[in-house]
């Protein structure tokens, strides 16, 4: 395997049900967090709707598998971008997703937010950074 | 240039398994590489050697085996979305108790570390899909 890291940027736009596409993006991440990248995610459009808390799905008898996300500061995965205006125009703010934290290393294990609210012209800029995109 | 590709919406339905091929075929005329090509969600469903579409239709199974042959690409189909789907190797098939297997000519099943290693290794990752 190559030494390099490279920026690895997932980006997510889906909602949680209706497409399979938010389920399979995370197992995704959760195997490409082996790899020792610097892996960020983004959430944006109805993808948002990913990180909400209180989720239940057993009226659809889907998995719910949201409580993941709280455990992917555990797999060094601490970069969650959250797009502002995507949360703002579904009338969603900070407060309607889930608490997730990450315990950083670098400062004494503090607990940190992984979730970091992000303009639109900003997400831009992430993704303009990144070695690797892949999108969900 | 190196490009890894990425197929992650279904054949016929969609027409990234058409474009990708294209696009494949494309790089590999103008000397890049690729050494591996990725399926992904309902992709998977490129592999199956049980499609049968009309005859005046094209055969993406076909030519996408017949162009992983000819140019040693290594199409990989990720396990996990295989599984779900009802796609599955002899070993598979005898691993989950099942009685028969699908996999097409020039196809391998293999896990999503495959995906990262793709994109870790290449210049570039195309995703095609939605």
């Amino acid at each position: 395997m190559s030494e390099e890291i490279k920026k690895l940027l997932y980006v997510n736009r889906k909602a949680p049900h209706g497409t399979i596409y938010a389920h399979e993006a995370l197992e995704v991440v959760l195997i490409g967090a082996a790899f020792d990248q610097d892996v960020s995610l983004a959430f944006l459009d109805d993808g948002v709707f990913q990180l909400t808390k209180g989720q239940d799905t057993t009226g659809i008898n889907c998995k719910n598998f949201s409580p993941t996300f709280r455990a992917l500061g555990d797999y060094d995965v601490t970069k969650l971008f959250v797009e502002k205006e995507s949360l703002e125009e579904r009338g969603l703010t900070l407060d309607d997703l889930q608490d997730i934290q990450y315990e950083d290393e670098d400062d004494d294990w503090a607990e940190k937010p992984s979730i970091r609210l992000v303009s639109r012209a900003e997400m831009a800029d992430i993704m303009a950074n990144q070695d690797v995109v892949l999108s969900f | 240039m190196k490009f890894g590709v990425v197929v992650s919406t279904g054949p016929y339905t969609h027409e990234a398994a058409d474009s990708a091929y294209h696009f494949v075929k494309s790089a590999l005329a103008k000397g890049h590489e690729v050494p591996r090509v990725f399926f992904y969600h309902d992709g998977v469903n490129v592999g199956t050697r049980l499609s049968v579409p009309p005859q005046d239709d094209r055969n993406l199974q076909e030519i996408w085996t017949k162009l992983g042959q000819e140019h040693g690409i290594d199409l990989v189909i990720c396990i996990a979305a295989a599984q779900r789907r009802g796609l599955l190797d002899e070993n598979e098939a005898k691993r989950q108790g099942k009685d028969a297997n699908n996999i097409a000519d020039g196809f391998r099943i293999s896990g999503l570390g495959q995906l990262i290693e793709m994109s870790i290794q290449t210049d570039r990752t195309i995703m095609f899909g939605n």
